[in-house]
């Protein structure tokens, strides 16, 4: 049997959950792996997010939010697409591949792309295969979350 | 922490159930720790339903409750309400979308109830760390702001204004009527558009609850629901209103003229002017690249004549600040320009002609005074209407543009009427003749002798120019060089045509405002894959937005004909209206939340936020948030390096057990 990788998407609440909810309405068949935590937008998702999810389990993490300019709080996007270079440089000293990370701008009508980026995305990660098990030991197990 | 959780599975018929084992997954909620009871229901959003739900919350004191059911953006508010009748607090609900975005979109049963299992863990874990939340209430200023005075947005306001809201109507053109002011007569009843649109343009014009601010752009939205504060640039129109007369004698003297926007070109107007005869206000402006004196400084013509010296050079734009409650967006459409078609000879062939150029041609108050002639003043002996110009087109526009069939029937009509002699053909794709009136209107044109072609007219060439270009045998007898030849293939025939005529009207494509992508990010709408802006939902929430407070009415959001843009007015206002009404609405708990005693005070969260709602206490020296300004992005939350601000309903407590939850199968 092939590799089934688990995927966590981060989406927004405004664009991609919207689109991925429209992909719905539209009855369009895509991969099962990605399961997703609606935040309100793609700036909340704290860097500790990403590494919680490779923690638990997940082989890779895509987030989603709307288009640069299109921010339904202004600019939270662009604070997203900030942290990414310097989070991917983080995971790659811990021994995952940048490929297990996505970020992509999908808006609320952008039904049919979210079905084409989950399928993509699914097919990159099974060919990375599973996450090593000894970096995802080496993550720590407790978040250091105090809210 | 709650931990007698409730959790129910809906089927939604078969929606959910046809393809996700809901009695599995009910199963296998009940074994997750924390839950006491774990059902399915056919449809959870149904009243009784609801009532399930609310009956355990009384019965066995549950404290919080997850719904494995459609998306929470269709149905979170009904089982938050449905919670909150029951005494338990709506934020201690969970939606699991199971739905949108697992039965509908999986293949395989067995995939799709394992994915509902993991959407299910997780709200569950979520749910246990659910904090019960108090709505916050916000006074809704009682006004309305309307963006765009064509006949949508006259609609909304004097909708809005006869129900005793005061409304500002902002259009950017020197007069409101918009397109239909353009236009000469109506599908499928043939109302002269004046006739019915002037009236309500005076009405909205003269409507003591209407501020009407022509000449004038939105420049700036800050705010939310409830209170918008909205910068209105005043253009500088070099006429002083209040004193203006309106007498018109300043525009008889100008020297000076310009192309007419109004007239599409096809005619001049002044220096100083009114777009056309019923201009609402019915006074005029400076155009200043066509005033000599604004450019050269010389001249003062109207100066001179002017006896309310009303003409005042020194103006400059200025900016008007409005507090408004809720907005309509009625921005319109935009015809596509035919140039981008060069195969059908716009710009290049005088005989070809857009559809708002055949509009003022026909139009008794027009550049020709209603005489249908080509541009150089011959009677067209044959005209050649071609359809979908840039609609239905893989190559420009996808979509149907919904009204150049109708309008199409109409032009054949009135060409038939006033030149009985002219042959006039109909080159379409299909006829799409849907509302009210359309097809009968349709069946009409058929017995007057109209000439349908199912077949897409596909080029036009000029009579000299097909002459010289294909060989004696295939040029149309009596065929002359001022003419044109529209080729198109006859599907029904299967034969390919060459049509001479002596006219073509081209029905260009409705299109997205050039700016609707800056507006929409002006006022946080979205906009759809065509470009227009996007309902919230396209059949149950047709003129409300993602952005709450803030409507769409018209071709803004789609083309669409008068009546159902009037419809969509009225739709919006009365969608406005009963937000107003209700006096104060309940905006969304999900704050952020600087705890005191973790802010080291970095000041890194101050710079982040777009709402200016984090201020710094110089002498605590900490961070707080203005909570009446936070809107929950949790922008700050992420970046705050001591983790000391909490994202109320979405803090890392919340998210990390819903990923655990996701990955614990």
């Amino acid at each position: 049997m092939s590799f089934e990788p688990k995927i966590v998407g981060f989406l927004c609440n405004w664009c991609t959950y919207t689109g991925a909810d429209l992909a719905g309405t539209s009855r369009m068949k895509y991969a099962p792996n990605v399961r997703v935590v609606r935040v309100m937008c793609s700036g909340r998702v704290d860097p500790t997010f990403v590494l919680k999810a490779f923690r638990e389990g997940a082989d890779g993490v895509l987030l989603g939010g709307c288009h640069p300019g299109d921010c339904h709080y202004q600019s939270g996007n662009m604070k997203t697409l900030r942290r990414i270079p310097l989070l991917k440089r983080l995971l790659k000293d811990m021994g995952i591949e940048e490929g297990r990370l996505r970020l992509e701008w999908i808006s609320a009508s952008e039904g049919e792309r979210y079905q084409r980026v989950i399928n993509e995305f699914v097919e990159q990660v099974r060919a990375l295969g599973p996450l090593n098990l000894e970096v995802r030991k080496a993550l720590p197990k407790k978040s250091q979350a105090t809210a | 922490m709650p931990y007698k959780i409730g959790v129910y599975v809906c089927h939604c018929g078969t929606n959910i159930a046809g393809m996700v084992n809901v009695e599995e997954v009910a199963d296998f909620a009940r074994g997750i720790p924390g839950v006491t009871l774990s059902r399915t229901y056919k449809f959870m959003c149904s009243d009784p339903g609801q009532a399930l739900l609310q009956e355990d919350i009384r019965k066995n004191g549950l404290d919080a409750v997850v719904v494995a059911a459609c998306s929470p953006l269709m149905h979170e508010r009904t089982f938050r309400r449905a919670a909150q009748e029951a005494g338990l607090n709506p934020f201690l609900v969970q939606i699991a979308n199971i739905r949108e975005q697992c039965s509908w979109v999986t293949e395989g049963k067995g995939a799709a109830t394992e994915k509902a299992k993991a959407l299910v863990a997780a709200a569950v874990r979520r749910a246990r760390e659910h904090q019960p939340l108090e709505m916050r209430r916000v006074e809704i200023t009682p006004s309305a702001l309307v963006v765009g005075g064509g006949i949508a947005g006259i609609q909304a306001a004097l909708d809005l204004a006869d129900a005793g809201v005061q409304v500002v109507l902002v259009e950017r053109e020197p007069s409101i009527g918009g397109h239909m002011a353009m236009f000469d007569k109506t599908f499928p009843t043939l109302d002269c558009a004046a006739c019915i649109l002037t009236p309500k343009m005076v009405a909205a014009g003269s409507h003591p609850n209407i501020k009407l601010m022509t000449w004038s752009e939105v420049e700036e939205v800050s705010g939310f629901v409830g209170n918008f504060k909205v910068k209105i640039r005043r253009k500088a129109g070099y006429v002083d209103h209040d004193k203006c007369t309106g007498c018109g004698l300043c525009i008889e003297k100008c020297p000076y003229k310009a192309d007419s926007e109004f007239e599409q070109g096809l005619a001049k107007r002044k220096a100083i002017y009114l777009p056309f005869a019923q201009a609402v206000p019915n006074k005029p402006i400076i155009d200043k690249n066509a005033c000599a004196y604004l450019k050269n400084g010389k001249c003062r013509v109207c100066v001179k004549f002017c006896e309310a010296a009303a003409i005042d050079f020194t103006q400059q734009d200025r900016v008007e600040e409005v507090t408004v409650g809720t907005i309509v967006l009625a921005t319109g459409f935009q015809a596509m320009d035919g140039r981008r078609i060069p195969e059908l000879g716009y710009g290049r062939l005088p005989g070809v002609y857009s559809a708002l150029e055949f509009e003022r041609l026909n139009n008794a108050a027009g550049p020709t005074n209603g005489v249908i002639q080509t541009r150089d003043g011959r009677a067209p002996r044959s005209v050649a209407i071609l359809h979908c110009t840039g609609s239905r087109d893989e190559n420009h526009h996808r979509y149907c543009s919904r009204v150049c069939c109708m309008y199409a029937l109409k032009y054949a009509h009135l060409l038939r009427e006033k030149l009985p002699e002219a042959r006039v053909y109909n080159f379409y794709i299909d006829m799409r003749c849907f509302g009210k009136g359309y097809e009968e209107f349709y069946k009409r044109l058929q017995e007057e002798g109209v000439r349908f072609v199912r077949g897409k007219g596909a080029q036009v060439w000029g009579g000299a120019e097909w002459k010289a270009m294909v060989p004696a045998a295939a040029v149309p007898e009596g065929l002359e060089d001022h003419q044109l030849v529209v080729v198109a293939e006859d599907s029904l025939l299967q034969q390919v045509l060459h049509v001479p005529v002596d006219m073509v009207v081209l029905t260009p494509a409705f299109e997205p405002r050039f700016d609707a992508e800056e507006v929409g990010r002006r006022f946080l709408v979205s906009r759809g894959a065509d470009g227009f802006f996007l309902e919230q939902h396209p059949k149950l929430a047709p003129v409300s937005t993602t952005n709450e407070g803030v409507f769409i009415a018209g071709a803004c959001q789609g083309p669409k004909d008068i009546p159902d843009t009037v419809a969509q007015g009225s739709a919006a206002a009365s969608k406005a209206l009963s937000l107003i009404t209700r006096k104060e609405i309940e905006i969304e708990a999900t704050t952020a939340h600087v705890q005191d005693e973790l802010c080291s005070g970095c000041r890194t969260c101050i710079g982040l936020c777009p709402y200016n709602a984090i201020t710094f206490d110089e002498a605590r020296k900490r961070a707080a948030v203005n909570d009446a300004l936070c809107k929950g992005c949790g922008t700050c939350v992420a970046a705050c390096p001591s983790s000391a601000i909490l994202a109320r309903h979405f803090g890392d407590r919340q998210i990390f057990s819903e990923i655990e939850g996701l990955l614990s199968l």
